[in-house]
């Protein structure tokens, strides 16, 4: 009998939480700030799908409803992506050693 | 590109965001995680575009869509002020919830660009994958917005709470549950757009009843839902490093949502259900007898500082809308020129964030080896000479310890009073957050100095 494909994903779904709850009880509280926005930047990962749904239609209807969607899909992952890594950036750049 | 090798690269991106969020586990390594992410950031984009291979016009269009959207985000990455955060972030899941719906309803009018069939003929796990990514990320885009309006002050932070809420909340919910069911059934795309619009109302109603001091469980909570769509998204999509990432950013926003709810002494679900701080006032009448405290002003704690050999600093989110850091961080400059040993003592719900007034102290170029947590510092106070708590309330109140009728009886609290003098930095007598009287003002060993924190703060230094 053949596993279905679905419960690979699902044996990786649930594997990627128990790493996500090892890995996060590890971060320092005193980087649950930059924490929060990076997981908001990677979270938008999900530009994946929209590039997806835009690009793989036919190229003469670039408009349709939706690619329309995944268009503002890909406007509002872009806004995280940049905004999320850059201001996790910032907050890391304060982070610094006492001077000596 | 073939199937396989996207899927090994989509796995590699995955991977490298586990080891962005591993790297924030100390501040020296936080730096080359927050590489490794954008690294898996770039490997998934590119590979995205290599596995459509579409470079025509469309693709032109993409590009230009990402550099609006991405100057967007830079420019609002690098103008937010860093007692704004709490709103950013709010923000940011608002859009991470909505770029899901988006991404959900584009595949449920197009399924064969995804592989899931034809319209109207969707495989069902599919349907249920799509459907239940579409709903809680509408679910996080309004509840996002919520609490980001009320963090900005734009509505009343106050809880918005009427009869028959929680009915009305199970109802709706239940009716989503039976929807995407009936979705399954007949695929009809009314009733897939039913699904989005009681999800939104089901965000709002969700967050309005929560009161402005326990966002910090919201916002966590609301990132842990983002994650849970993107995971949702990923199942339909097939991507692995969607999975993942859902998987990790929804397990870490629960853990943040667990790590507050201890910070308050607070069950989860107490939270959710709302309505704190409004009806607990039985309490407060008996403490509204006079009682004596003591009233000293900058000179008398500049005196007191500079002849302590340690002194511990208690910054509470008053502090930050004083804008006080920056001088709190002159004074203890100049404390430590008269060798004085000064350490920071933070509260994990001292912000309106996780980490929150670490990362405000961090901007004041307040080294990280000073700030302690809690559990760190908790013993400290014992043999410390002057504790300054500056901006912070509740989370000092000795009630939390000793008085099992006050509503924040077990909260952890820092051990404030056990130190030789307490400095009170506050503008008046009245009661925090939590509307209740603080023991610490009456103690003989209390000085309170009634101020505004960075006005007095600014004096201290003056005065040393």
């Amino acid at each position: 009998m053949e596993i279905d494909p679905f419960i690979f994903r699902l044996s990786i779904f649930i594997l990627s939480i128990f790493v996500g709850y090892y890995v996060v009880w590890s971060v320092t509280p005193s980087l649950h700030t930059p924490l929060m926005s990076v997981t908001n930047a990677i979270s938008s990962v999900i530009i994946v799908g929209a590039i997806i749904a835009t690009l793989s239609g036919s190229s003469e209807k670039i408009f349709e409803t939706s690619n329309i969607f995944g268009f503002l899909a890909i406007i509002l992952a872009a806004v995280n992506i940049f905004g999320g890594f850059l201001v996790t950036q910032r907050m890391l750049q304060m982070y610094k050693k006492k001077k000596k | 590109m073939s199937a396989n090798l996207s899927a090994i690269f989509y796995l590699i991106s995955g991977i490298l965001f586990i080891l962005a969020l591993r790297g924030l586990s100390s501040p020296e390594t936080s730096r080359q995680g927050n590489y490794f992410g954008i690294a898996g950031m770039l490997i998934s984009i590119i590979v995205t575009f290599l596995t459509v291979g579409n470079f025509g016009t469309g693709f032109i269009y993409v590009l230009i869509f990402l550099v609006i959207g991405g100057s967007v985000g830079a420019y609002i990455a690098f103008r937010i002020p860093m007692t704004a955060m709490p709103e950013l972030v709010a923000g940011f899941h608002s859009l991470v919830g909505l770029a899901a719906v988006f991404v959900a309803i584009s595949a449920f009018l197009k399924p064969e660009v995804f592989n899931l069939g034809t319209v109207g003929n969707i495989k069902l796990a599919s349907l249920i994958e799509m459907s239940l990514g579409a709903s809680i990320g509408a679910i996080t885009f309004s509840g996002s917005i919520i609490a980001f309006l009320k963090l900005r002050g734009i509505m009343s932070g106050a809880p918005i709470t009427f009869k028959g809420q929680h009915l009305l909340n199970l109802i709706l919910g239940l009716t989503t549950i039976f929807l995407i069911y009936y979705l399954c059934a007949t695929q009809s795309s009314n009733i897939f757009w039913s699904i989005v619009a009681i999800s939104f109302l089901i965000g709002i109603l969700l967050i309005i009843p929560i009161g402005g001091a326990d966002m910090p469980v919201v916002i966590s909570m609301l990132n842990s839902y983002s994650g849970w769509a993107a995971a949702g998204i990923g199942f339909t999509l097939e991507n692995t490093a969607l999975i993942i990432t859902g998987a990790l950013v929804g397990s870490s926003g629960a853990i943040l949502s667990y790590i507050m709810c201890k910070g308050m002494n607070r069950s989860f679900f107490n939270v959710i259900l709302g309505g704190w701080g409004a009806s607990e006032q039985s309490s407060i009448s008996k403490n509204n007898e006079q009682k004596p405290v003591k009233n000293g002003n900058a000179d008398d704690a500049a005196f007191l500082m500079k002849n302590a050999s340690s002194v511990i600093i208690v910054p509470g989110y008053g502090m930050a809308v004083a804008q006080a850091q920056h001088a709190l961080r002159e004074m203890v400059d100049a404390l430590k020129k008269n060798g004085v040993k000064v350490s920071y003592a933070i509260h994990p719900v001292a912000g309106r964030m996780p980490g929150h007034m670490n990362v405000l102290l961090a901007e004041a170029n307040v080294p990280y080896d000073e700030v302690f947590e809690l559990e760190e510092i908790n013993n400290d106070f014992a043999n410390c000479d002057v504790a300054y708590v500056i901006g912070a309330n509740d989370v000092t109140n000795p009630v939390a310890k000793s008085d099992p009728q006050s509503p924040i009886f077990g909260m952890p609290v820092l051990d404030v009073e056990k130190s030789k003098s307490v400095l009170f930095v506050k503008r008046s007598l009245s009661p925090g957050y939590a509307g209740i009287d603080n023991d610490l003002f009456y103690r003989d060993n209390t000085l309170m100095l009634f101020a505004d924190a960075k006005k007095m703060t600014e004096e201290i230094v003056k005065s040393l």
